[in-house]
C-alpha cells in the first residue's frame, strides 16, 4: 500500500507528561482508519500531530510525499485548510449562521464567491439529508443533524484527509450509525481518507482498519486481523 | 451449548492440573473456588471429564492411593495436555453467545499458570473487532430486518469487548486474588 499520510516515531509531551511515546502509522489514499484506545492514551494528541495542529517533539509526519511537521505556521494552516477536513465531538458550528451558511463557510473563507459557495452547500445539504433544516440555526437542530452539518463542512472543500475526533461521542447509537455511514460513504465517494478517533467499537467497525493506542504507543495485533 | 461448556470445563481442569497434580475431589473443590461461582461442578461431571481427558492422553494417572473408588486416583497433566492447553489459550474465540464462560476461564487459567493474559486478551480483541467490521459491512447490503439481527450481534460483541477492555485493565489485581 502506498501511504498518503504517515507518522513515524512520533513523540509528544505536555510538560513532564508523555502523551505519545513513539507511534508509527500509515494511512493509504481512500482508506478509513479508526484510532481506538482508552481515555488519556494519546488518541487526540496523535490526531493533532498528524493533522498539523500540534508539532511533535520528535518524529516525522509525511503527507503526499512531503514532510509537514516542520512547516512554518502559515504554510501549515494553509495545508490544513486546503487538504484536510475536521469533525469534532461538538461545538464546532458557528451559532449565528444557518446550517447552509455553516456548510458554505470553508468555501467563503477560501475565497470562493458567495453565490458559488451557497450553491455548493446546497448539494451537500441534499447528500446529507438536511433539506428540511437547512435554514435553521445550529441551536435549533438535533445533535445528529449538527454532526451531519459538520461532516458536510469538513468535506465541501474537497480534502484529501478527513480527521474526526469522537464524531459520535455525543450521539445515541442510531444517530451515531447514521453519521458514521454518511462519513464513510461520502468520504469514499470523494476519494478522501479518514482518520477517526473513537473509543466505541461499534463506531470503529465502520473503518477498514483499526489502530489501538495505549499509553502513547500503538498496539500492533500479533496476528494480522 | 453442552459441547462448549464441556470443553471449557475440560480446559479449566487441565489448567488446574497444570498448576499441580490433584485428586478428583480436590479438582472439584479448586474448580468451584476459582471458576464455579455460579455453577459448581457435579462429581459425575468431574469424573466423566477426567475419563475423557485421560482417554485423549491429555492427563495421566500419577498415583493411586490405597482404598476403592475413583477419588483415589491422582492425576497429572501430560506434555500433550500442556500443548493442548496452550493452543486453546492462544486461539481467539469466535464471538458467540455464552462466550463469557470461555473468556473468563481463559483469563483465570492464564493467570493461574503464570502465562500472559494480556496477549490472549489483545488477540481476542482483534478477532472481535474484525468480526464487527465484517458485520458492519454486511449490514450495508442487508434488508432492515436482517440489519436488525446484525445489530443485535454487534451490540453483544461490543459488550464482550467492553468486558475485555475492563478485564485487561485489572489483570494485575486479579492475578493476586486468584493465587489465593
Ligand atoms: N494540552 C494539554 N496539556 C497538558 N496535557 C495534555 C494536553 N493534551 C493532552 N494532555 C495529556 O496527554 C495525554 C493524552 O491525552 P489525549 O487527549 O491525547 O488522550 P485521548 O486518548 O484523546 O483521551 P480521551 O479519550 O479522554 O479523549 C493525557 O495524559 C492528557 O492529560
Ligand atoms: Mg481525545
Amino acid at each position: 500500500m502506498t501511504s498518503l499520510l504517515s507518522g513515524h516515531g512520533l513523540h509528544k509531551s505536555f510538560g513532564p507528561i508523555p502523551a505519545l511515546r513513539g507511534v508509527d502509522l500509515e494511512v493509504a489514499a481512500g482508506e478509513v482508519l479508526a484510532v481506538m484506545g482508552p481515555s488519556g492514551s494519546g488518541k487526540s494528541t496523535l490526531l493533532h500531530c498528524l493533522a498539523g495542529i500540534l508539532a511533535p517533539d520528535a518524529g516525522e509526519v509525511t503527507f503526499d510525499g512531503r514532510r509537514i511537521d516542520k512547516l512554518l505556521d502559515g504554510r501549515r494552516s494553509r495545508l490544513r485548510r486546503t487538504q484536510f477536513g475536521f469533525v469534532f465531538q461538538f461545538g464546532q458550528l458557528v451559532p449565528e449562521l444557518t446550517l447552509r451558511e455553516n456548510i458554505a463557510l470553508p468555501l467563503l473563507l477560501g475565497g470562493r464567491g458567495r453565490r458559488g459557495s451557497v450553491a455548493a452547500a446546497g448539494e451537500w445539504i441534499e447528500r446529507l439529508q438536511l433539506t428540511d433544516s437547512a435554514d435553521r440555526l445550529p441551536g435549533e437542530v438535533s445533535g445528529g443533524q449538527a454532526q451531519r452539518v459538520a461532516l458536510a463542512r469538513a468535506l465541501i472543500a474537497g480534502p484529501r484527509v478527513v480527521f474526526a475526533d469522537e464524531p459520535t461521542g455525543a450521539l445515541d447509537s442510531v444517530a451515531a450509525d447514521e453519521v458514521m455511514e454518511l462519513l464513510v460513504t461520502t468520504a469514499r465517494a470523494e476519494g478522501a481518507s479518514v482518520v477517526v478517533v473513537t473509543h466505541e467499537p461499534r463506531v470503529a467497525a465502520f473503518a477498514d482498519r483499526q489502530l489501538t493506542v495505549r499509553d502513547g504507543r500503538a498496539v500492533l495485533p500479533a496476528v494480522a486481523p | 451449548m453442552g459441547i462448549v461448556r464441556r470443553m471449557t470445563v475440560s480446559y479449566a481442569l487441565l489448567g488446574l492440573l497444570n498448576e499441580a497434580d490433584r485428586h478428583g475431589y480436590d479438582l472439584k473443590q479448586s474448580y468451584d473456588r476459582r471458576f464455579g461461582a455460579t455453577r459448581p461442578l457435579r462429581f459425575g461431571q468431574v469424573y466423566r471429564t477426567l475419563a475423557q481427558l485421560e482417554r485423549d492422553g491429555l492427563i495421566a494417572v500419577a498415583g493411586v492411593e490405597p482404598g476403592a473408588g475413583p477419588e483415589r486416583k491422582r492425576y497429572s497433566i501430560t506434555t500433550d495436555g500442556v500443548t493442548d492447553l496452550e493452543r486453546w489459550l492462544s486461539e481467539p474465540e469466535d464471538p458467540q453467545p455464552q462466550l463469557q464462560t470461555v473468556l473468563f476461564t481463559k483469563v483465570v487459567v492464564a493467570l493461574l499458570s503464570g502465562r500472559s493474559a494480556d496477549v490472549f486478551l489483545e488477540e481476542q480483541r482483534q478477532r472481535h473487532l474484525a468480526v464487527m467490521r465484517d458485520l458492519t459491512r454486511q449490514r450495508r447490503e442487508a434488508s432492515l430486518r436482517d440489519g436488525m439481527l446484525i445489530d443485535y450481534q454487534l451490540f453483544h460483541i461490543e459488550a464482550d469487548l467492553r468486558w475485555i477492555e475492563h478485564a485487561a485493565g485489572r489483570l494485575d489485581t486479579l492475578a493476586e486474588e486468584i493465587k489465593l
